[in-house]
């Protein structure tokens, strides 16, 4: 934790942590307690005076079926998100873990995606999928099926899926292939010599070697699908149709600054924290972990 | 490496086929986006659209750069590039020393200090939104450069990377420093931070695209088109209501509000990579 030669000095290491302790006081700490604070009150509607509630903003939202259903509706995306990015990047870098030659283009050709961001992959598959004037929308409607995402609950959460998986995929194929680059060729040429096929190797020892690769995308992307899809599901569907795909950080920004229920969105604030925290929590336990191997 | 194991001809063909189709699913999008920026609106408003990319590249790239829609797109890649310099630059600075800091000296509340930067891991902008904004407007910092940039220069993960690599760094130069009379900030500037220029550079690479792809804060606090950044700004590009899009030109923005952090992942690859495994340990 810390180095056996020191420096002495009363007032430099102040010095040297204020701006990032002032900066984190002013816009962390403060607007997280706000929302603490907030969120046990009720604001009229003129934003003069306001109630002290207790419990009740959170009493209220858990048992508000809105809020409910976006909980749900939270759940099935991030899983849907999960599954699809990390699937495709597992069979994206299983294969560029087979070849020799081209590798490194290969890796060029997939990485870049990370870089762009959440709400331009949005508006990407936003033009595809448009139900005017999309290619993808025209071609599925030209073989008999009417796309329209606008409508339609399904479709919408598919696109929303689609977009952030997309953006996802180099990210997790990166990780899996220097996973996939880290277990000993020994092992896997052994059990090829056994004669045991593709297939049985990959299932019986490379996937469990690579499990440490897997949880920690697992919640890499579990991380990514609550709090980062943000700019896609407010390009393509905000939110809707209806609510159908209203996830909870929508719902505080929808809430908040469309809807003005500060109280409420405060108490939602205080829900994501918390959420937030165990992930974090989560997170740190297993690369604690991963350091005493 | 399986070529050690296994017969090579068909299933090697087979790979290469297979990741070619992966890749041509994973850039469809961006090649209907370029076709689409070089045609007109009415080849887009009589689906099917065109496959092939039209005559009126130049057209639409100069009429988004210097018209827009509501603001004109130079202007919100200015925006966007003082914002992602800003907040990377200040993410490593302030990182920096307060990492210098904590390894480096002993004084009270060291490890309070260490944990209250810890704790903001924990408190990403989407779930503080409202407050942060309140707190931002309070200030008068709506609609600047400063309320676009400083809430989001503080950094846990770039202070611990410092801290790990300031670790690594061996006891005998501190001492040596100490012996030749050089204080505390001719030690940080002569020494370790010429030591820390690939995580410096790596990071940078990180952050910047970071920086670059905010799109929650900016939507929030900037409410003038002449501040918008460009990866917020393409959604105010659509009309409201059931005008059709000038899809040509947004097109044509989307693929510029992509083109730099795009750039630097692809020509500092080994950087990036890097800094994205560095930064999740």
């Amino acid at each position: 934790m810390q180095k056996r030669v020191v420096f002495n000095n009363r007032l430099l290491p102040y010095l040297l942590l204020a701006p990032q302790i002032v900066v984190t006081m002013l816009f962390f700490f403060w607007p997280a307690g706000q929302a603490i604070y907030q969120s046990a009150f009720i604001p009229d509607p003129f934003g003069l005076s306001s109630q002290f509630v207790g419990w009740g903003n959170f009493e209220f939202l858990l048992s508000d079926p809105y809020y409910l259903a976006s909980f749900k509706t939270t759940v099935v995306f991030s899983t849907l998100v999960t599954v699809t990015s990390m699937g495709a990047a597992l069979w994206l870098a299983v294969m560029a873990d087979r070849v020799i030659k081209g590798s490194s283009a290969y890796k060029t050709l997939l990485v870049w995606p990370y870089a762009v961001a959440p709400a331009v992959a949005g508006v990407l598959w936003l033009f595809m999928f448009n139900p005017n004037v999309g290619l993808v929308a025209w071609y599925l409607g030209a073989a008999g099926y009417d796309w329209n995402h606008v409508l339609n609950d399904g479709e919408a959460m598919g696109l929303v899926v689609a977009a952030s998986s997309w953006r996802q995929i180099s990210y997790n194929f990166l990780f899996f292939l220097a996973g996939l680059q880290a277990i000993p060729k020994s092992v896997i040429e052994a059990a090829a010599i056994d004669g045991a096929s593709f297939a049985r190797r990959f299932w019986t020892i490379v996937f469990p070697l690579l499990s440490p690769t897997t949880f920690f995308l697992l919640v890499v992307n579990i991380v990514y699908a609550f709090f980062e899809t943000f700019g896609v599901i407010h390009t393509i569907t905000a939110g809707g149709p209806q609510q159908a795909t209203t996830i909870l950080v929508y719902k505080v920004f929808s809430d908040g600054f469309v809807g003005q229920d500060l109280g409420s969105s405060a108490a939602q604030s205080v829900i994501l924290l918390v959420l937030v925290g165990l992930l974090t929590v989560v997170q740190f336990r297993y690369i604690e972990r991963k350091v005493h191997y | 490496m399986s070529g050690m194991v296994e017969k090579r001809g068909l299933g090697t063909w087979a790979t290469h086929i297979g990741l070619l189709i992966g890749i041509a699913i994973i850039c469809f999008p961006i090649y209907m986006a370029f076709v689409a920026s070089t045609v007109t609106q009415p080849e887009i408003a009589r689906p099917p659209m065109p496959l092939l990319p039209g005559s009126h590249f130049i057209e639409n790239y100069t009429a988004a750069l210097t018209q827009g829609i509501n603001a004109p797109v130079w202007q919100m890649l200015l925006n966007s590039s003082i914002m992602a310099m800003g907040i990377a630059v200040g993410k490593i600075v302030i990182s920096i020393i307060s990492a210098y800091a904590i390894v480096y000296f002993r004084f009270p509340f060291r490890m309070m200090f260490f944990w209250l930067i810890f704790l903001t891991l924990m408190l990403p902008v989407e779930v503080r939104i409202v407050p942060t904004y309140e707190v931002v407007a309070g200030f008068g910092m709506l609609n600047s450069y400063t309320g676009l940039i400083l809430p989001l220069v503080a950094s846990a993960t770039a202070t611990f990377l410092f801290r790990q690599f300031f670790l690594t760094v061996p006891d005998e130069l501190a001492e040596a420093a100490r012996v030749d009379g050089a204080g505390p900030i001719r030690f940080f500037l002569d020494i370790l931070l010429p030591m820390s220029r690939t995580n410096i550079a790596a990071l940078f690479v990180i952050l910047f695209i970071y920086g670059w792809n905010q799109y929650l804060w900016p939507l929030l606090i900037t409410t003038k088109p002449e501040m918008n950044t460009i990866v917020m700004g393409i959604k105010q590009m659509f009309p409201s209501g059931d005008d059709i899009a000038d899809w040509p030109v947004i097109m044509a923005t989307t693929l510029m509000a992509m083109l730099p952090p795009v750039a630097v992942v692809v020509f500092m690859q080994r950087l990036f990579v890097k800094g994205l495994v560095e930064s999740e340990k």
